[in-house]
């Protein structure tokens, strides 16, 4: 298997002597490939919250629904176009496109898979490879944060101005971070080119446990946990996605920095959002999860490294990492933009400081003490792992405990259960109350109307199981009324 | 490439590129310098910067390249842009001089400046000897710079970062308000507050999907036909707005309460079951 491995693993010499036409078919079936993967990751997206919200999301155009992201994206180019009075018209006109160009250069230097058989051509499954490959992705996203910050000023209106310049701290700031996660993978990879990153992850890490050998995990991922967790966080507020959207946040700024775009400028946001989540997850799966190659169950079988196979290794990793993405949205909540603010700087930069320091210490140490990988991993990693799960475990139990005393408490029976006599709390503000509707100091916390009569469920409508209406109770105990009643 | 070759052969896509480039480089830079509006500037300077970090990867300096574009155009002009968008948008140069010559003198002032660089630097580099790129980054690129920073250069990387930092840390004491620890309350004791004192600890209900008027003063109506007097913000008194008129039948807009399921569910479930 490493026989035929080494054979296909291209190396920085294989790139830059392909044949025009072979160039110019690559260019093309990238561009083809994410904007494919962008129609795609917005079913996908909207699918997967809507299961999550228990509904069933779209199901009408194409089969199973899958076409609608091009029946919208076919919509919005027929959108009429709007110029605001207010617009700077050159800016205006180029935000998007700067914000949609950096997006699809950045993948021209991920590797899809290891040397394949082109018309006859022996060539790397990759467009082009530099010894900075891993910076060009980061320049291009460093360029693409332009477009959306020329958005929001050049729109002339005061949502998107906010929303631009939330963006522009945020993207700053969380670059840092990003780069700083990527720093642990170059020392241990030992090169910044992406090609060569994934040969480094090749080889399974030779384990010696007290004379037992064993075959260790050599994904990124594994080795160095803290620089992969850092890198997901940090990417997340590079993509501006939830949760930490601030810069389009719909509740607060309408639409944050495309609120005064439409039609196809709109769409080339969309596009470029969609892309850079697809580039951030293709990188996450070169630099962390082992590239185009196969996990480890499919790596025993031989031919899983060779031909085209490790494309669909490669695309199989890039849409799990687009699903963490979508499990995010529909998960958490948005932050508030000082606490996300403080989150990165105070929390993500120095333990990606520090997390650098130690990687080096120990590659040092490993090297003077002429260590293996896998047993600098055994020794130093597994113990360093138990004793951070330890802290963590007695850490939440800590932060948890009021809450637990109290829940303890209130199902023996009491009520504030930990602060008998409340602190004194600042007047209540004058507020409206409805007249005749009891206060919450008369137990009146609005609930729904008791004969509240909800429609079936859709699912449970279609398997005729029932039709009509259900009376449901409202999930109040008769007792617990009382028992508040008493405590006012 | 020997030492001291004195043909240095440039090849037909690094002559391409700076062809191509070079002209825009230098347009960016006039642009810069001419336009009026301060976004357009720093526009201008963010495209000669590119130019230039293109022109160093072009001549095997990839790193440098990548950096200028990640550090120069990706942070330090965000940050530029950042201010300046803070500044206003409507704040162009104005056209008056308010100090007299002061374009002359600029322009003569630069100049000079430039003539005295210029001739600085062709005569300290006139006799240099030329070790070329093959013999300067034998390894690479990024080796020969790093092996370059850490041991003969690192002195001047380290004091380098020390400024910085110092800036950074001033910028901060500077900006700093001290303030008195506990003298603003915490999120979780602003909520305790909000749910213990006040009857509705969810935010005031919005305008309304059922108002029929497009008014601040105007409140919102509950499915049934009520006013929902808490939409009207505060500060504002609520008053008799002009509204349209309420749909009076079912065949105009609809039944609210059909709409909502609870008084008559029968045309929405007999169309399912056909």
């Amino acid at each position: 298997m490493n026989l035929w491995a080494a054979a296909d693993q291209p190396t920085l010499e294989d790139f830059g002597h392909d044949v025009w036409w072979i160039v110019l078919l690559k260019v093309v079936g990238i561009f083809g490939v994410l904007v494919l993967m962008t129609l795609f990751a917005i079913v996908f997206e909207r699918k997967v919250v809507a299961r999550m919200q228990q509904r069933i999301g779209p199901n009408r155009v194409g089969p199973r629904g899958y076409l609608q992201s091009l029946a919208d994206g076919l919509k919005l180019a027929f959108k009429e176009d709007i110029m605001p009075a207010l617009a700077d018209k050159p800016v205006y006109f180029l935000a998007p496109v700067i914000a949609a160009i950096p997006a699809f250069l950045a993948f021209s230097v991920i590797p899809l898979g290891p040397t394949v058989s082109i018309f006859g051509e022996r060539t790397p499954l990759q467009l082009t490879d530099a010894p900075i490959g891993v910076l060009v992705v980061l320049a291009c996203s460093a360029m693409g944060v332009y477009g959306i910050v020329l958005a929001g000023w050049a729109s002339g209106s005061t949502y998107p101005l906010l929303g631009s310049l939330r963006s522009a701290a945020q993207m700053v700031s969380y670059e840092i971070a990003m780069g700083l996660s990527i720093v642990a993978v170059f020392l241990y990879a030992g090169s910044m080119s992406t090609s060569e990153i994934v040969a480094a992850q090749a080889d399974g890490n030779q384990l010696d446990f007290f004379g037992l050998q064993f075959t260790g995990p050599s994904w990124f991922a594994v080795l160095l946990p803290v620089s992969f967790v850092i890198y997901v966080i940090a990417v997340v507020g590079e993509t501006n996605r939830a949760p930490f959207d601030l810069p389009e946040a719909e509740s607060e700024l309408v639409g944050g920095f495309h609120t005064e775009y439409s039609s196809l400028k709109f769409a080339l946001f969309f596009l470029a959002e969609y892309i850079n989540m697809v580039t951030v997850s293709a990188l996450a799966a070169t630099l962390f999860l082992g590239g185009w190659r196969a996990p480890w169950p499919i790596s025993v079988w031989d031919g899983a490294n060779t031909g085209w196979w490790p494309l669909l290794w490669f695309f199989l990793k890039v849409v799990a990492a687009l699903f963490v993405f979508i499990w995010l949205r529909g998960t958490l909540p948005r932050l508030r933009y000082d606490q996300f603010m403080r989150f990165g700087w105070k929390v993500l930069v120095p333990t990606a400081l520090v997390w650098i320091l130690v990687v080096a210490t120990m590659r040092t140490v490993s090297r003077e003490a002429d260590l293996s990988t896998g047993q600098v991993a055994l020794f130093v990693g597994v113990p360093a792992a138990l004793l951070v799960l330890a802290g963590l475990l007695l850490a939440s139990r800590s932060a948890n405990s009021d809450t637990r005393v109290m829940a303890e408490q209130a199902s023996a029976g009491a009520v504030h259960a930990t602060d008998p006599e409340p602190e004194v709390l600042p007047p209540a503000a004058a507020r409206r109350r409805p007249a005749g509707a009891p206060s919450r100091a008369e137990g009146g916390f609005p609930v729904p109307p008791m004969d509240l009569k909800v429609p079936p469920s859709p699912r449970l409508r279609r398997e005729g199981a029932d039709a009509g209406g259900a009376v449901v109770g409202t999930g109040r105990r008769g007792t617990a009324t009382i028992e508040e009643d008493g405590d006012v | 490439m020997t030492p001291g070759d004195a043909d240095v052969v440039i090849g037909t896509g690094e002559a391409v590129v700076f062809w191509v480039l070079g002209p825009v480089a230098l347009a960016g830079a006039l642009g810069m310098v001419l336009s009026r509006n301060a976004v357009h500037s720093a526009l201008w300077l963010v495209n000669t910067m590119l130019a230039l970090g293109v022109f160093y990867v072009v001549q095997s300096a990839p790193f440098l390249g990548a950096v200028q574009i990640i550090v120069y155009t990706g942070a330090i002009m965000i940050l530029f842009l950042f201010v300046l968008m803070l500044v206003g948008r409507d704040s162009s140069d104005s056209v008056v001089e308010t100090l007299r010559g002061q374009r002359v003198a600029a322009t003569v002032l630069g100049l000079g400046f430039a003539g005295l660089v210029g001739a600085g630097i062709a005569r300290a580099t006139e006799d240099l000897p030329v070790a070329g790129l093959g013999d300067a980054q034998a390894e690479g690129n990024i080796p020969a710079i790093a092996e370059l920073l850490f041991t003969r250069y690192l002195l001047a990387f380290e004091v380098t970062s020390a400024l910085l930092i110092t800036a950074a840390v001033g910028a901060m004491v500077l900006a700093h308000i001290e303030r008195e620890p506990g003298s603003r309350q915490t999120q979780k004791e602003l909520s305790r507050a909000r749910f213990l004192t006040s009857d509705r600890p969810q935010t005031l209900p919005g305008p309304g999907v059922y108002a029929r008027a497009n008014s601040v003063a105007a409140p919102a109506l509950l499915p049934d036909g009520r006013t929902l007097d808490e939409t009207v913000a505060t500060g504002v008194e609520p008053q008799e707005v002009q509204q349209m008129p309420r749909p009076t039948g079912r065949e105009q807009l609809g039944s609210p309460d059909a709409a909502l399921g609870t008084l008559d569910p029968a045309p929405a479930d007999s169309g399912e079951q056909r």
